[in-house]
């Protein structure tokens, strides 16, 4: 209905005025020139206005914790998980707890994940389970990707649980999505110390913490896809349940749910991607694992062997994805008429088979049971001696060190104390004005008041060395993603390949990249920024292929036709088009870049991560909310920014 | 058959969209759909008066936005009327409870869809059962009544296959199938072939129409294909910014359409194809019935060889059972046949 389109650009932008955006950002750039001649008072948020929420906090908490009687719940709450956990424990590692049978064999579970990839994706995919657990069995880790995988079963299948209840629920009343979408889209932002504090506060210390910090930051992408797989059901679809006669549980349980199938199923994948990049972390509260030996290696490090870790952790990661990843895609198939069940039935019977056959296998060969010290084939030590040798090596070295002397003295300390010397109300105004351009006078509230917020915690020193950090590696992670994208884009044998690993390295827990930063640069800020710089180009890349790609064929055709150069067409019709798209990507880059700064707060830096890291030992829950929330509200206002002229921009131009 | 009782009766029914519209529709009653549309209100059903009778096929005809899938879906209370009533078997459907009408829908009534609404995740024979599964057949009866549609529509050896791997026609075989499962009274059709290729579109018309003949149900068809409605209908609503402008037999639409909004459909239609001598049959009053009568179901084209040839002014309509009903004047059978003189 052509007649009833009204423009977009004005109905959304109700009391815009144009002039308003860049006033903001004159008088921003005003105060930063004047900032020799300010007054104390207008540099910094001076101390007698900084709000004690770091008190109100804990109050509450405390309140929460002791008064309301929360913790007996999350206690018995505690018990319950450290029950299952117990149990996967010990059918995985064998730790001596009910049902004390384990652990099981390590080839029996090898061959039951061979099986599960061969009955989701066949031979590839058979290879791929098997041989990771070849690998990681013959590497003589199975022990601590055991642990890991213990907490990931207990956490993953509660996590899917809580995610689809509370997706149902946000489908069903539009009053619960109201407050289900910024809930979740402040847990998405939050750095990840402050899902451990409360946990360890709440939860028991241990396991259970670490479980509990997991299931709450895999939920949110799993409510997000339920509620988005529910409302996709075809309408004609629901009605023919309903014309059925169904009762409203069976349109859920016979219609929705399976209909919502693909979504369902994309948001388990995350739900075990996250819960993988999260049990990984939980390092930092003490939880057994690959991520403690990880942190342990690299705090001493030992690169051989992190470098075995790392490869280990990828290994599971491609492992679990793909194979979630193929479920999402397979398709029951039908059988002819007449197949009898053992032919219907026949991987099953196959996995059961090997799986008990192994297991008495194993009770009479030493190694197909486990593999002690001395029979793995760990060259760690090795690989050790190789990298150090190569990083020895006086060209590698001289570039490295040359790398680092430049870069950190000439630019990104510079940068950091650019960032530092500006007054907080200029940095303020800027994300108004920014918000401004893009929305309006909402957005310009949203934008500034969330910075405003951080510069009266009092931490905006800290919080703007972590600014400095995410911006810095997002800005060079541009250097190099943009171009690699375009040029991939442009030719499409390339693309594919590149679109691939991209995909694949997104899957990895963020810990890893920490690896190879660490064995380049050493233990400094180079290393944190060359750290986020690997991570974030990995979104930007990728959106930008994405982009450029997706612009319909005829666009493309109508510009050859013109007589576009190659150029022309790239500068004038591809990229115009695939900025929205590629805005996703540099949010995404910036999301992940204030994941991984804080992340390498283990390091040493020193912003905001670093102080979220203490309160850790410290327990002090109030501090630690603090920081956490300054974290997220700077993310979401670049989000909130960026994400809104992404959506704007698409409108106008008329794309999906 | 006009006779027949009706099974749903449409009294002044009307269907709003928007915020409030039941506070609203006192205020929209007089005002013209393009006002309605001014106040933030959508009008889907404008006072609606009809009646589907038993053993008949009711065409409801519009183009798209005319209102007239949300009429069907006022009839098995998929949408909620906004005001007027509707007497489905003697029952207020608007004041059925929740478990009173999923019992209706479970015995009475069955619905096809244009794009079929099938379970993607069930299997032929599990999608013609899935009505049955709901009210909690037993799955031994369930699969024996369920094969006995499949073999119905056809389907036989397909029932182990999953839509994915049917093609547009068979998918709608087994809505159809779906739809005739639980044996229902009435059988709503929601534009079932349009989705389809044209040769597939009159395969399957013909398959509906063995299948009206065996099975004698209430029908109610919704279709924005005018030939589609003239070659099933028994009678034609024709439906336009949620009114009705006109409900009758083919043959009477065409020869007097009531308004100028359906003198338009009916201008490019070949009268002759449509019009039967039924149609022009006027009343005895007295004409002497003399000759062999024609058949009253026969369409003016068919007996057109016959008409050139006819030395007698006044031919005599036999009904089905050989009764004379009337007679047929040559002249107008003529003219529909050739064009006003």
């Amino acid at each position: 209905m052509a007649d009833t389109a009204v423009p977009l650009a004005k109905v959304e932008r109700a009391g815009f005025v144009p002039g308003v955006a860049y006033a903001l950002l004159a008088v921003a750039v005003l105060l930063a020139i004047a900032r020799p001649w300010l007054p104390e008072v207008l540099v910094r948020v001076p101390d007698w206005m900084i709000l004690p929420y770091e008190g109100w906090f804990q109050w509450f908490f405390d309140f929460l914790k002791d008064d309301l009687g929360l913790i007996h719940v999350t206690r018995a709450i505690s018990a319950v998980l450290e029950w299952f956990l117990d149990a996967t424990a010990n059918l995985l590692y064998g730790k001596s707890r009910w049902p004390n049978i384990g652990p099981i064999p390590w080839t029996a579970i090898a061959a039951v994940a061979a099986v599960i990839g061969y009955g989701l994706g066949g031979w590839r995919l058979a290879l791929l389970a098997g041989g990771t657990s070849v690998w990681v069995s013959l590497i003589g880790q199975w022990d601590l990707a055991m642990q890991t995988l213990s907490v990931i079963a207990v956490a993953a299948p509660a996590a899917f649980m809580i995610g689809l209840s509370l997706g149902i629920l946000a489908w069903k009343s539009s009053r619960f999505e109201a407050i289900m979408r910024p809930t979740l889209a402040v847990l998405q932002t939050l750095p990840f110390f402050t899902y451990l504090l409360p946990a360890v506060i709440f939860f028991k210390v241990g396991p259970t913490a670490g479980c509990v910090a997991t299931i709450v930051y895999a939920i949110p992408p799993m409510v997000l896809m339920t509620t988005l797989g529910l409302k996709k059901v075809p309408p004609e679809v629901v009605e023919a349940g309903l014309m059925s006669g169904s009762t409203r549980w069976q349109m859920l349980r016979h219609v929705y749910l399976p209909a919502a199938r693909t979504e369902i199923l994309v948001g388990v994948n995350q739900v075990i991607m996250l819960s993988l990049a999260m049990v990984v972390l939980t390092a930092f509260i003490g939880m057994p694992g690959l991520g403690a030996k990880l942190l342990a290696l690299m705090n001493s490090l030992k690169l051989g062997r992190s470098f075995e870790i790392g490869v280990t952790i990828v290994l599971i990661a491609i492992t679990l994805d793909r194979l979630s990843k193929a479920w999402i895609v397979k398709q029951p198939q039908h059988f002819m008429r007449g197949t009898p069940w053992w032919r219907r039935n026949q991987l099953l019977l196959v996995g059961i088979g090997l799986f008990i056959g192994l297991i008495i296998v194993a009770q009479f060969v030493q190694v197909a049971d486990q593999l002690t010290r001395g029979q793995d084939l760990s060259m760690g030590s090795e690989i050790d001696d190789i990298i150090r040798g190569a990083l020895a090596n006086p060209t590698v070295d001289a570039a490295t060190s040359w790398l680092r002397q430049v870069m950190i003295t000439y630019i990104l300390i510079p940068f950091r104390n650019a960032v530092l010397w500006l007054p907080s109300l200029s940095i303020i105004l800027c994300l108004a004005a920014a918000g401004y351009a893009v929305g309006g006078r909402r957005s310009a509230l949203l934008a500034g008041g969330f910075f405003a917020i951080v510069a009266l915690t009092g931490w905006w020193d800290r919080a703007m060395i972590t600014v400095y950090a995410v911006f810095s590696a997002v800005i060079i992670a541009m250097l190099i993603g943009l171009p690699l994208g375009i040029l991939a884009a442009r030719n499409k044998k390339w693309s594919e390949p590149i679109l691939l690993v991209c995909d694949t390295a997104q899957t990895f827990p963020s810990f890893i990249y920490l690896i190879p930063a660490i064995m380049l640069f050493g233990v400094n800020d180079l290393s944190v920024i060359f750290a986020i710089v690997i991570f974030a180009t990995v979104p930007l890349m990728r959106y930008t292929i994405e982009g450029i790609r997706n612009v319909p064929a005829e666009l493309i055709e109508a510009a050859e036709m013109s007589g576009a150069s190659r150029s022309q067409k790239l500068w004038k019709v591809q990229i115009p088009l695939a900025l929205p798209t590629m805005a996703i990507g540099f949010n995404q880059a910036i999301m992940f870049a204030f994941f991984m700064v804080i992340i390498a707060a283990f390091i040493g830096t020193q912003d905001l991560g670093q102080e979220l890291q203490k309160t850790l030992a410290g327990n002090q829950l109030g501090k630690n909310l603090v920081l956490g929330m300054c974290v997220a509200l700077m993310a979401l206002s670049f989000d909130h920014i960026i994400m809104r002229w992404s959506e704007t921009r698409r409108k106008a131009l008329g794309v999906a | 058959m006009s006779a027949a009782e009706p099974v749903i009766t449409c009294r002044n029914v009307w269907k709003l969209f928007g915020a409030g519209a039941d506070r609203y529709l006192e205020m929209a009653r007089g005002k013209s759909f393009d006002q309605i549309r001014e106040d933030g209100y959508i009008t889907a059903v404008r006072d609606v008066t009809l009646e589907v009778r038993r053993g008949e096929l009711l065409v409801i005809m519009g183009l798209s936005g005319s209102g007239k899938s949300t009429l069907v879906r006022c009839m098995s209370r998929l949408n909620d009327i906004t005001g007027g009533e509707i007497i489905v078997d003697g029952q207020n459907i608007m004041t059925l409870s929740e478990r009173e009408l999923i019992e209706l829908r479970r015995r009475k009534m069955g619905m096809v869809f244009q794009s079929f609404g099938l379970l993607p995740h069930r299997t032929v024979l599990d999608n013609v059962a899935f009505p049955l599964e709901m009210r909690g057949q037993s799955s031994h009866d369930r699969r024996e009544r369920a094969m006995e549609v499949i073999k119905l529509v056809g389907l036989q050896g397909r029932e182990d296959y999953f839509p994915r791997e049917l093609s547009g026609g068979q998918q709608q075989r087994v809505g159809i199938a779906r739809s005739l499962a639980i044996e229902p009274d009435i059988w709503f059709l929601d534009e079932p072939f349009s989705a389809l290729d044209p040769l597939i579109r009159r395969e399957m018309q013909d398959e509906f129409l063995r299948l009206r003949e065996m099975l004698g149900k209430t029908i109610v068809f919704i279709t924005h294909d005018f030939d589609e409605a003239l070659r099933l209908a028994d009678r034609i609503a024709i439906m336009k910014d949620g009114a009705v402008e006109q409900c009758d037999t083919p043959d009477k639409i065409v020869l007097n359409p009531a308004t100028d909004y359906v003198a338009k459909f009916t201008e490019k239609v070949e009268k002759s194809r449509v019009v039967h001598a039924r149609g022009l049959c006027r009343p005895l009053n007295g004409h002497a019935v003399e000759g062999p009568s024609v058949s009253g179901d026969l369409t003016v084209l068919q007996l057109a060889r016959q008409l050139v040839n006819e030395p007698r002014e006044f031919l005599p309509v036999a009904d089905t059972q050989g009764q004379i009903i009337g007679v047929m004047r040559r002249q107008d059978a003529l003219d529909i046949l050739l064009g006003p003189a």
